[in-house]
């Protein structure tokens, strides 16, 4: 009760002295301005970061695993070589896969390659062209936006078809109908079946809107005689994950004839994994990034600590006065710490005021990118700002608390 | 039971490696009620004595009995809540905060005491106006002449109904005649039963006490009843 009555009274005195001192609070506050204006916008622009990251990376699939040579999460360079030596995945491993996995609900090997792709006149470079089966349609998730996907007999036929992501069609039929036209990548003319819903890009490098799908005997036939083989099994139930990865593992072993005491000769890859190392770069980016900002705010910091100083100096007579009538320590320290406290919170309002208008201005600049200001990135300035002012404070107001009356009271 | 009871108090200050010696072995009582003026040149002892009456400093050695509590042996927090209760204070330079209306300002003891809001300004107004200001709660320091803002902080030492107050030279700023209002202001309230000390170095204001202590070097050099 006496507590909350010494805050009450607190809040009154700050308040007076923040009015009395206009330009000196509005200077002192402009460096708690700053420091939390980086602050919260690099918390906001790593907030971003992840949440861009975690919406295109859900384009994977969080029930599919890919099997591949190369671990997603390959870390040295002996790990590197050690995988690039490893035998290539076959055509007629990954069929045995699609036939024995059991806990999968749909299995397509993949292969892919980067090429340039023609329309009469017209070429769109660096597309990436899959070839693939008629089960890419069920691991990849993807839909069909106009026509139709690759049918199984087309895939065994090897049939010169394919279906085209979105960004292809516009770039290269802009408003003709794409679907019975003849596409031209390398020396081979392919007929377009089919259109692939718009997806997006993932991390806003490699888009999914820029492929072409192909049958795989197609693509050996035209582009790539031995290729190494990736392949993608969408596991029935995402609550066996577990179970169906050691299925998938224990089949492909056998099936590559990895000596019992060999490690695999392979990886079987998920989402989780890229989560996982993505977790760790922007956690280290977090780190880091938030080090510096918080260099800014100490030198705020530092700037209230200066100016707590000159206030107490200039105020010894009346914290004499205070003390003379009755004011224990604790309620001078009280005082200051609330005085402190209080500019702080200010400038941290202020600053927060600042970065949410940078946030809507940097959201209208770049509207695929999800800029918003997030809860806990405003309790963060907020709780920040007044700890940056009791920690500042702490030492004036400790002076001050501790000063002999006498000697006070005799400063003139 | 004597209000205040000192005995053998020394106060040693340490200043510069030399030992200066503000009160040596003094003893005295003070019964509730009585007016009593201290007396003595600069470098006397005489604040010194204010000092410790008024529980800002403690003593070396001796004990200090006030209104049956030893003060003497108090910590700092104890010690605020004894000057809070039991002493109120007038300076020569008011002392008030420039900030705060009269109104605040006789209120921050109260605010100390942990008072509510409500009785607190009940209080406060009545004390105003009791010392003749219940028309300028209104108004900043600033605003108000020397004999106001003493009466400003004359209310202020009242309002917690202490034991004793502490006035040292309350007329040192003011021009005779104001000082003169104030001593009179002094007069009513000691004959209103308050206890009264006033520090002064002026024979016209101690004239106006009961009793007069004079200090000298760190001694009580002559205490009698004051005339009338």
């Amino acid at each position: 009760m006496r507590f909350l009555f010494e805050i009450k009274e607190g809040l009154l005195i700050a308040w007076d002295a923040v009015r009395a001192n206009k330009m000196r609070s509005v200077l002192t506050t402009l460096g708690i301005i700053i420091g939390i204006v980086t602050v919260t916008a690099m918390a906001t622009a790593i907030d971003a970061l992840n949440r861009a990251f975690r919406e295109s990376i859900s384009v994977l699939g969080a029930d599919v695993l890919f099997v591949s040579r190369i671990n997603w999460q390959t870390h040295t360079e002996q790990e590197w070589i050690e995988e690039m030596n490893r035998p290539d995945i076959t055509r007629e491993q990954a069929r045995k896969v699609e036939n024995q996995m059991r806990l999968a609900s749909a299995v397509a090997p993949t292969v892919s390659s980067t090429r340039a792709v023609w329309y009469k006149k017209r070429r769109a470079n660096r597309v990436s062209i899959v070839g693939t089966t008629d089960q890419f349609l069920t691991t990849s998730g993807f839909s069909i936006a106009l026509g139709r996907f690759m049918t199984a007999d087309e895939v065994e036929g090897g049939r010169p078809v394919c279906v085209i992501g979105n960004d292809v069609a516009t770039n290269l039929f802009e408003r003709e109908p794409p679907l019975g036209k003849k596409i031209k990548i390398g020396e081979h003319q392919l007929e377009v079946i089919g259109v692939l819903e718009k997806r997006g890009s993932f991390l806003g490098m490699e888009s999914f809107d820029n492929q072409v799908i192909l049958p795989i005997p197609q693509f050996v036939f035209s582009y790539w005689r031995r290729p190494s083989y990736d392949i993608q099994v969408k596991v029935a139930q995402l609550d066996q994950l577990e179970d169906a990865k050691e299925e998938l593992r224990g089949l492909v072993r056998k099936i590559r004839h990895d000596n019992p005491a060999d490690p695999d000769s392979f990886s079987i890859n998920q989402q989780e994994q890229f989560v996982q190392t993505f977790d760790k770069v922007t956690g280290t980016i977090a780190a880091v990034g938030l080090v510096i900002t918080g260099m800014s705010l100490l030198v705020g910091g530092i700037g209230i600590m200066n100016i707590m100083f000159v206030s107490v100096a200039e105020r010894t007579r009346e914290i004499g006065v205070r003390k003379a009538i009755g004011a224990k320590r604790r309620t001078i320290l009280l005082q200051f710490l609330i005085e402190a406290a209080s500019i702080c919170l200010l400038g941290g309002l202020a600053g927060l005021g600042i970065t949410y208008v940078l946030t809507l201005l940097a959201a209208g600049a770049f509207p695929y990118f999800p800029l918003t200001m997030s809860l806990p990135v405003m309790g963060l300035a907020i709780v920040t700002s007044i700890l940056t002012g009791v920690i500042s404070g702490f030492l004036p107001a400790w002076r001050a608390a501790r000063m002999n009356p006498v000697d006070a009271l005799r400063n003139e | 039971m004597s209000l205040i009871r000192l005995q053998n108090i020394s106060r040693l200050y340490e200043m510069g490696g030399e030992t200066i010696h503000a009160l040596r072995d003094v003893s005295m009582e003070v019964q509730r009620g009585e007016y009593v003026a201290i007396m003595g040149p600069s470098g006397s002892g005489k604040s010194t004595l204010m000092n410790l009456l008024g529980c800002l400093d403690t003593c070396t050695s001796g004990t200090y009995e006030l209104n049956g509590a030893l003060v003497s042996e108090l910590d700092d927090n104890q010690l605020a809540e004894i000057r809070n209760r039991e002493i109120g204070f007038v300076f020569q330079t008011f002392n008030l905060l420039p900030r705060a209306n009269a109104l605040r300002n006789v209120e921050l003891p109260l605010i100390y005491a942990g008072v509510p809001s409500a009785e607190r300004k009940r209080i406060a107004m009545e004390t105003l106006e009791s010392v003749g200001l219940g028309n300028r709660i209104r108004h900043k320091p600033n605003e108000m002449s020397g004999g106001q803002r003493q009466r400003v902080a004359i209310a202020r030492a009242l309002v917690n109904s202490p034991s004793i107050i502490l006035a040292d030279e309350p007329t040192g700023n003011l021009d005779t005649k104001t000082g003169d209002e104030i001593l009179a202001l002094l007069r009513q309230l000691s004959d209103k039963g308050n206890t009264i000390f006033v520090v002064t170095h002026e024979e016209d204001v101690a004239r106006h006490a009961r009793r007069i202590i004079r200090i000298r070097d760190g001694l009580i050099a002559d205490d009698s009843g004051g005339k009338k």
